[in-house]
């Protein structure tokens, strides 16, 4: 038996769920001594510059290699690994320079966020504000237009979005659409009018440039400019989409506590460098303050008060995929962790729209 | 008409940081500069009403702990968004290494 149209939940931001979030006050964080949280918050241009400058260089690097190996049968390895710094890279980066935590120097964050916006085919100002009310109201439901994973998830729409394919399609959409200034109810709903205008001025530009992208390989008669640009976005995005899945799938929704809603989990040097550390993902939501380079730290700090930190991607994946596949019969089951002793515990957090079965 | 009040010692503030200072129902930051001055601003960021105390201060800005808006806190200007309207901001004075904020009239 799959869930009936009566069991599914309405997630929409202007449909019957829509009600107000919880207070700020409300949101459960573990005490850190101010001292310890001022150095964990401290921002410093080196770090950021040492790991933004081997990022783009390897892209710069193996875009150079792509072009040199064009037609030989190197293309395809090559067009991978671009790809996953093109693509992967990017997707965390645009998040991370959309903090603006990443650089101490302002113009640095401006730039970056413009650039790996653009990598990941986002819209800036969109995305911005989009990001800012799920941090506000982390999978709540009617409140958090960043809900990756509806109850029940869609397998067949994970599975293609390894190729990025739902989600690019409707940026795609949303920048086509923006650029003739035209937005959606819930877009209106969260982005604040002061800078709609620069949000179709973006697109248009973003536009402009896959234009003239696309016009470049119809001149050269070459696949190669769209291999470089626009496309890599597509073909290197899986490793992102697949640390970025364990964010928040199957999880509870509508609690005020990072430790029920979101995971941290343990992963190998390579994947958190692409990653941005972002799977320390309590860590950064209950302190979105600390610096990437920073998270591994605070999590020292926080973990005792936290669940355990999952031990690698695979276990993750291990308890994410029999719940996921128990919430197309069940929309109401989720995954519930469990505090240590050492912890505080959760906040009373039950609103009368959850009513959820374990 | 100046409305002054004691908000807190002097020593109480560390260099570039701020603390929180609750007054009957209001709420206030006092900041204390690189440079040795005190500021006042309203507690709560205009954006959604987070305690400001809990951020960052780098030079004259402070940014807010939950997403991250900026305002120089000399004048309440926002810096960064989604900070965009002004923080209110409150006369200030130190005498006898104690910090006093004019908070005028209720309202």
């Amino acid at each position: 038996m799959t869930a009936t149209a009566a069991e599914k939940r309405d997630y929409s931001l202007t449909g019957p769920n829509s009600g107000p979030g919880f207070t700020p006050s409300e949101w459960y964080s573990t005490r850190i001594p101010r001292k310890r949280l001022k150095e964990l918050m401290k921002r410093s241009d080196r770090p950021s510059l040492i790991n933004y400058s081997i990022w783009f260089g390897s892209v710069l690097f193996f875009g150079t290699l792509l072009a040199l190996t064009w037609g030989t049968v190197w293309t395809i390895p090559v067009a991978v690994i671009y790809g996953v710094f093109y693509g992967s890279g990017a997707d965390s980066r645009w998040h991370e320079c959309g903090h603006g935590t990443v650089f101490k120097t302002a113009w640095l964050n401006n730039f970056f966020y413009q650039l790996a916006s653009f990598m990941s085919l986002r819209n800036p100002y969109l995305w911005r504000w989009s990001h800012t009310r799920h941090h506000t109201d982390t999978v709540i439901v009617g409140r958090d237009p960043e809900i990756a994973f509806p109850r029940p998830p869609s397998i067949g729409a994970w599975l293609l979005n390894l190729l990025y394919i739902p989600a690019l399609s409707k940026e795609l959409l949303k920048m086509v659409r923006l650029n003739f200034g035209l937005l959606s109810d819930e877009q209106k709903d969260y982005l604040i009018a002061a800078d709609r205008n620069k949000a179709f001025w973006a697109s248009r530009c973003q536009l402009a440039i896959l234009f003239s992208v696309v016009g470049l390989s119809v001149y050269l008669q070459s696949f190669l400019p769209v291999m470089l640009v626009g496309l890599p976005t597509f073909y290197g995005s899986w490793l992102h989409h697949l640390m970025a899945t364990t964010q928040h799938a199957g999880l509870a929704e509508d609690v005020p506590d990072h430790r029920m809603n979101s995971r941290t989990v343990y992963l190998n040097p390579f994947f958190r460098f692409i990653y941005s550390n972002m799977n320390y993902h309590v860590e950064h939501h209950m302190y979105p303050m600390v610096p990437f380079h920073a998270l591994p730290a605070l999590h020292e700090e926080i973990k005792n008060d936290c669940p355990p930190a999952y031990p690698s991607l695979l276990a993750a994946y291990r308890e994410m995929i029999p719940a996921v596949v128990k919430q197309q019969r069940n929309p109401n089951f989720y995954i519930r962790r469990h505090l240590p002793a050492t912890a505080e515990p959760t906040p009373d957090y039950q609103r009368p729209v959850l009513q959820a079965a374990e | 008409m100046p409305n002054w009040i004691k908000a807190c010692d002097a020593d109480d503030v560390e260099n570039e940081d701020l603390i929180r200072f609750d007054h009957e129902d209001r709420t206030f930051a006092i900041y204390r500069s690189p440079d040795d001055e005190y500021y006042c601003t309203a507690g709560l960021c205009t954006h959604e009403e987070v305690h400001l105390s809990d951020g960052l201060v780098m030079d004259h800005v402070i940014e807010c702990p939950m997403h991250n808006g900026q305002f120089d806190y000399r004048t309440g200007e926002p810096k960064r968004s989604p900070a965009c309207i002004k923080l209110k901001t409150y006369p200030v004075k130190v005498e006898n290494k104690t910090v006093f904020i004019d908070i005028g009239d209720q309202a």
